[in-house]
């Protein structure tokens, strides 16, 4: 007679779709912060819409805006060295990671001064120092990657975690789960972003996923999964501190899906004809990110409408130092073209 | 005749199968609903319904595998890969499953499948959008490997490959897709509608795989190229007033090496120009045949004009691009002898 496989203990363990924590009461300062980051990604993108629009950008430029609280959200969670790295809407996760406005957006019109020097691109962009693995342009690729940045945090016992974010069309590629796998099996500090905004281009989740719960994609491996308001910045980061302990303690992987939205169309040439337009103006009526901070700033009495508007006016003109110096930078010398490459 | 773009054409002969065979299904990443990111597929949902024409995961390997799959049992899939440079995760599939099948079932089963992607720069697409790999494809033996230039050809080379009991790779230059782009990037482009190449009749028509043709007669030198290619070299001979002969293979794999040999036999001067980089490119197999085959007749090293051996640059876009200027300096060149 057959003998069933013994249940092993620790499958029977709550390995999956874990129950999301209460978001985390913001101080004052948090609030602050948090608006303040939100609100210049939000002021780049439009501006980087704005100078596509006029013919300073060329090609594909892919905006953020309204998945604002994901990424600043989990920064707040990240302490030196943590590694970030994403797929091609990215210029939201440099800008919170901390590198220069003036650098991402003088990349987007192909300068000297860019990030890559011109040569990368919207998608393409990095930084060692901020801890920034890159913008990759081919879909689920970086998800590997971000496996292997935690690999190595592991080897060196560093005590450091890697933030592996994808959306939710990247979710259903092959390697994501190959990645799962060996992140489960070896035990690496890898927390998985799900940035699941509804549509992979034009196509929305439930015309592409059998399972649309993106929390419960890591079951199989026993990586267990949160499914998190990602447009309450204070959600965000109550996962981000959960996940972020749970890998920083040797328990590996995590798996967050942060529910978010974007405004946008997928890039500059999507007429986004795939929702309507009342989907789109409920999303900013009702969940904005950045009026939720701002909402309770307000009635918590921690800021007037001039301090907010003093930021935003901060903000604006960091912003428009970027636009200025991405117009009036050179483009790379002809010689760049073969530097940086093996020969 | 009605006149067409590359876009339309391509449409029109996956609903030309589409209709007339019910084996042929097409299904990608945004194909269906979207109607696909250049529109190629526009409308065939619509039409056809969601068994026919779907939309798929973003999972590369996953569409191409299911296709082999498909094709085995005698559907044609037509998939696309929404831009070719996303095809490396389907690389294994192509080459070790649709490619072998076969050899090695001693032809007991053969895989009618075409894997469409558009390829090329020119449009700011950077690294990742901008690639043309038909060079891994034309090394692996038992792939045919097309790459139309016009409209016309388009709809008659995809019929073709549809039509063809075994995987065919068909490459579309998306420079071109809306009308004959020269390489002059400062000036606009003519579109189809006024090409004569843009005339596409209705219904069925097939261009046969592995023909080339001679896109311009000439008795000075011989070019051999495809795709955009085609016109960057038409520019490059008309503006340095050379009478070249210049011949669209239109098909990579398998080669029409008739028509070159009997072209370079005649000019006895042979250039090469590609987009893709230049180090084991297509055209170094091209150069090596018709050194081969054509030895005692040339008068000049075959030279080769193409991308160079970097990552497509993002804001030096058209630094990387072989245009007419490159081009139209080889062709002087090779005129010159050494």
């Amino acid at each position: 007679m057959a003998t069933r496989a013994k249940k092993s203990p620790a499958r029977s363990a709550q390995t999956s779709a874990v129950k999301a924590p209460k978001p985390i009461e913001f101080t004052k300062e948090q609030e602050l912060e948090a608006y303040r980051q939100m609100l210049l990604i939000r002021r780049f993108e439009e501006k980087a819409g704005q100078l596509y629009g006029m013919g300073f950008i060329g090609g594909f430029c892919h905006l953020y805006i309204g998945q604002e609280a994901v990424v600043t959200g989990m920064q707040m969670s990240l302490k030196e060295g943590d590694q970030n790295i994403t797929g091609y809407r990215d210029h939201g996760h440099m800008l919170a990671c901390g590198m220069s406005p003036r650098g991402v957006m003088a990349e987007l019109t192909g300068r000297r001064g860019g990030l890559s020097k011109g040569k990368g691109g919207s998608m393409h962009m990095f930084s060692k120092e901020k801890h920034f693995y890159g913008g990759h342009g081919i879909v689920g690729a970086q998800v590997s990657l971000g496996t292997g940045l935690a690999f190595a945090n592991r080897y060196r016992d560093n005590g450091n975690v890697s933030l592996a974010y994808f959306g939710d069309g990247a979710a259903n590629q092959g390697q994501v789960y190959e990645s799962f796998n060996m992140a489960s099996l070896w035990k690496l500090p890898v927390i998985y972003i799900i940035e699941n905004n509804r549509y992979a281009m034009g196509t929305s989740v439930s015309r592409a996923s059998a399972e649309t719960d993106f929390s419960k994609r890591g079951l199989s491996f026993n990586i267990p999964g949160i499914q998190v308001d990602g447009m309450d910045v204070r959600a965000v980061h109550a996962a981000a501190e959960e996940a972020t302990a749970w890998a920083r303690t040797g328990k590996g992987p995590m798996i967050l899906e942060m529910q978010t939205y974007r405004y946008r169309g997928h890039s500059m040439s999507d007429p986004a004809k795939y929702r309507s337009k009342d989907e789109v103006q409920k999303m900013r009526s009702d969940h904005d990110p950045i009026e939720q901070v701002k909402n309770r700033l307000i009635e918590k009495g921690w800021s007037t409408e001039d301090d907010l508007k003093k930021i935003d006016k901060d903000v604006r003109d960091i912003v428009a130092d970027a636009a200025d110096f991405a117009q009036s930078d050179p483009e790379p010398d002809a010689s760049e073209l073969y530097t940086d490459i093996l020969l | 005749m009605p006149r067409k773009t590359m876009i339309e054409s391509i449409r029109d002969a996956m609903d030309t199968m589409m209709e007339r065979d019910e084996n042929v299904v097409v299904f990608g990443e945004d194909v269906g609903f979207f109607g696909g990111v250049f529109r190629c597929t526009q409308g065939l949902q619509a039409k056809y319904g969601k068994t026919r024409c779907f939309d798929a995961p973003i999972n590369e390997a996953g569409i191409v595998g299911a296709a082999i799959g498909m094709a085995s049992y005698g559907l044609k899939p037509c998939v696309e890969i929404q831009f070719a440079d996303y095809v490396y995760p389907a690389y294994d599939q192509i080459v070790s499953e649709a490619a072998r099948l076969r050899y090695r079932s001693n032809g007991d089963f053969t895989c009618p499948m075409v894997v469409r992607m558009p390829v090329g720069g020119g449009i700011f697409g950077g690294q990742t959008h901008s690639q043309s790999p038909e060079a891994l494809f034309t090394h692996v033996s038992g792939l045919k490997v097309v790459v139309p230039s016009n409209p016309y050809d388009a709809k008659g080379l995809l019929i073709s490959a549809i039509e063809d009991p075994d995987p065919v790779i068909f490459l579309e230059p998306k420079r071109i897709y809306n009308g004959p782009f020269d390489g002059h990037h400062d000036r606009p482009v003519t579109p189809w509608s006024k090409h004569d190449l843009g005339e596409v009749p209705d219904g069925h028509y097939t261009v046969p795989l592995g023909k080339a043709i001679k896109r311009r007669e000439g008795s000075q030198l011989t070019i051999l190229t495809y795709g955009t290619m085609v016109y960057v070299a038409e520019a490059a001979a008309a503006e340095h007033n050379i009478d070249a002969e210049i011949i669209d293979l239109r098909t990579l794999l398998p080669l029409d090496l008739e028509t070159i040999i009997e072209s370079v036999s005649k000019t006895g001067r042979c250039i090469v120009v590609h987009e893709a980089t230049l180090t084991s490119g297509f055209g170094a197999e091209l150069a090596a045949l018709v050194q081969e085959h054509c030895f005692y007749k040339l008068e000049a090293p075959v030279a080769r004009v193409a991308g160079w051996d970097t990552p497509y640059p993002h804001a030096q876009e058209w630094d990387y691009f072989p245009g007419p200027s490159r081009v139209g300096r080889a062709l002087v060149e090779t005129l010159e002898g050494l």
